[in-house]
């Protein structure tokens, strides 16, 4: 694994991505959040099950996916932008090594600013407690369970998202250099659209992977989950590895173009 | 260690940006000259593995190495760690910048950085053992010490060229490519630079630098490769191709009070090829720049013709450059 992470480039990551003025952006999707579930919470509404709705679908496949992009594009897209990639790439370091690292990174600050948020509005969204399950049949409809368990659970899929969320992004950032606008198209009409209405489209899914494997530990119904468990792990997986894998192979190509005579 | 480039071609769709470059860059300093937009970047970017050559061999060491099409072109095989092979290429090669320093012509560093930061973490990429020492000889080198604990964001363009040489020379590279290493710089940094390279050059590395001004490369190298519209227009001794370049016809515009008249006048003259009555003056061509220019101003006087206006029209280095590919 030491040859996958190299802790300078880590720093460097670190200080230029927290250094940008786009950095604030990082909070403002769980800041909306966290808002929208206090509010929800104080206005009680009657029968839905709305933390499921709130912090599953509207969380794994808006706000998180927001805040992954922003981040996960700056690692290394801001870099390759700004052409002062050159200088990490003008060294015999690994470009294995350069991705990974900076995937690292990307993720560790997604699940800082999207996961946590998300197990804190959930926390707040079920009182924090861990009252008595009511596993009967509702007036809506839909199982009740602990808030805590739903809360671990969303905890663990965001967690789950952070990482392939990431994947994806880094490699679209090394893929075109107009990452932030490609990556946007995805998430409004794949990720919050396509994957939500129609069936087929949830095999890739970020997002519906996440819900999958929330609910691996939530059991909660409400939270629709298209997938199982496994399903979402393996496919998690699996996009994870090749978005990496093609990555590397992108960044190992990088070119920088000349003037045509 | 030699830079070998073979019949070298790149194109970008159908505009062509090197054609067919054949040239040799051996130990010492070596200065790529040509005009903007000649195809100079586009070759640095070859030889320093940003950038597969369409066509032809490019070789780093002793045997040919990158070689087109690129997208039939394997990975190189090159060991990780050690010298360079005999035939070693920089393209999908990072192990190759063990030997290699480059200093990009974009302005654009880890402005976030100080000097020494920014320095020290390119040391300790190249997994030096020890990277402090190694910075500070480098920012010493480059006469970067008092500002070394700044901000980059904070230096002039020149600072920030110096810092970024800093950072190629920081594991002490056999080659050393630098793209129009002279930009931003004020005269007493040029010629620090100037001193620095020749130094680096006399030592027994080889240092290629692009650079659009003759009299930066008049300075620096002794060797040239001239490079016009994306082919090698001229390439050997400095001196040799200078005097071609100073021996090529040159034409000015003259607007005076009796054009008719200076114009009878200059035609006898050994040193005017040609001239030629115009609808606003003359033009006229001369194989002698220095001694047209002095017999003009004491023709016109003994001719009693008033000088209004004596004009070079074909001094840009893009001309001296036609010249040359045309010759």
């Amino acid at each position: 694994m030491s040859g996958f992470f190299n802790p300078t480039i880590a720093w460097i990551t670190m200080r230029s991505t927290l250094g940008r003025k786009r950095a604030f952006l990082f909070a403002i999707p769980a800041l909306i959040l966290i808002l929208f579930t206090v509010a929800l919470k104080v206005s009680r509404p009657p029968s839905r099950p709305w933390p499921s709705h709130v912090l599953g679908t509207f969380g794994f496949s808006v706000l998180l996916p927001l805040t992954a992009l922003i981040i996960g594009t700056s690692v290394l897209g801001a870099e390759i932008d700004d052409g002062s990639i050159i200088h990490l790439l003008a060294t015999p370091v690994r470009r294995s090594s350069i991705v990974m690292t900076k995937f690292v990174v990307a993720t560790a600050l997604t699940m800082i600013f999207a996961a946590i948020p998300e197990l804190v509005a959930a926390l707040i969204a079920g009182g924090g407690s861990s009252p008595p399950a009511v596993t009967s049949v509702g007036p809506g409809g839909f199982v009740a369970v602990s808030g805590s368990k739903l809360a671990l659970g969303l905890f663990v899929g965001a967690l789950a998202c952070s990482v392939i969320y990431n994947a994806v992004f880094v490699m679209v950032s090394v893929a075109t250099t107009r990452a932030i606008a490609v990556g946007l198209l995805y998430v409004l009409i794949w990720e919050a659209l396509l994957s939500n209405f129609v069936s087929g489209a949830r095999l890739l899914s970020v997002s519906h992977y996440g819900l999958g494997i929330a609910n691996g530990f939530a059991h909660d119904p409400s939270l629709a989950a298209g997938l199982t468990v496994l399903t979402s792990v393996i496919m998690g997986a699996l996009v994870t590895v090749a978005a990496l894998a093609l990555a590397v192979n992108l960044l190992s190509s990088f070119t920088l173009k000349g003037e045509p005579a | 260690m030699t830079i070998e480039l073979r019949n070298v071609s790149r194109w970008y769709g159908n505009v062509v940006a090197v054609n067919d470059v054949t040239m040799s860059i051996g130990p010492g300093v070596t200065g790529l000259l040509g005009p903007n937009g000649a195809g100079k970047s586009t070759i640095m970017h070859m030889i320093a593995g940003f950038l597969p050559p369409s066509r032809g061999d490019l070789t780093i060491g002793s045997g040919p190495a990158s070689s087109g099409p690129a997208s039939s072109r394997p990975a190189s095989s090159r060991p990780a760690s050690g010298g360079p092979a005999s035939s070693s290429s920089t393209w999908r090669n990072p192990a190759l910048y063990r030997q290699i320093g480059l200093v990009p012509e974009r302005d654009s560093v880890y402005a976030f950085l100080t000097g020494d930061q920014f320095v020290t973490s390119t040391a300790k990429l190249h997994k030096l053992p020890d990277p402090g020492a190694a910075a500070a000889r480098a920012i010493a080198m480059l006469d970067m010490a008092d500002a070394a604990g700044r901000k980059i964001a904070t230096y002039s363009k020149g600072m920030r060229q110096r810092i970024k040489v800093a950072a190629a020379l920081v594991h002490d590279p056999e080659i050393l490519l630098l793209d129009e290493p002279f930009n931003g710089m004020d005269p007493r940094q040029r010629l620090h630079m100037m001193d620095l390279l020749d130094k680096l050059g006399s030592e027994g590395r080889t240092i290629l630098f692009s650079s659009h001004i003759l009299e930066e490369v008049e300075r620096l190298s002794g060797t040239i490769q001239v490079v016009v519209a994306g082919r090698l227009a001229a390439s050997g001794d400095f001196r040799a191709i200078r005097r071609l370049m100073t021996s090529r016809p040159h034409v000015f515009t003259v607007r005076s009070s009796d054009d008719r008249l200076l114009g009878s006048t200059l035609i006898g003259r050994p040193a005017v090829t040609a001239v030629e009555l115009t609808g606003t003056g003359l033009q006229v061509r001369t194989s002698d720049y220095g001694a047209f220019c002095r017999d003009i101003a004491v023709l016109a006087r003994d001719q009693g013709v008033r000088l209004r206006e004596v004009l070079p029209t074909d001094e840009s280095l893009e001309s001296v450059f036609a010249y040359l590919v045309a010759n």
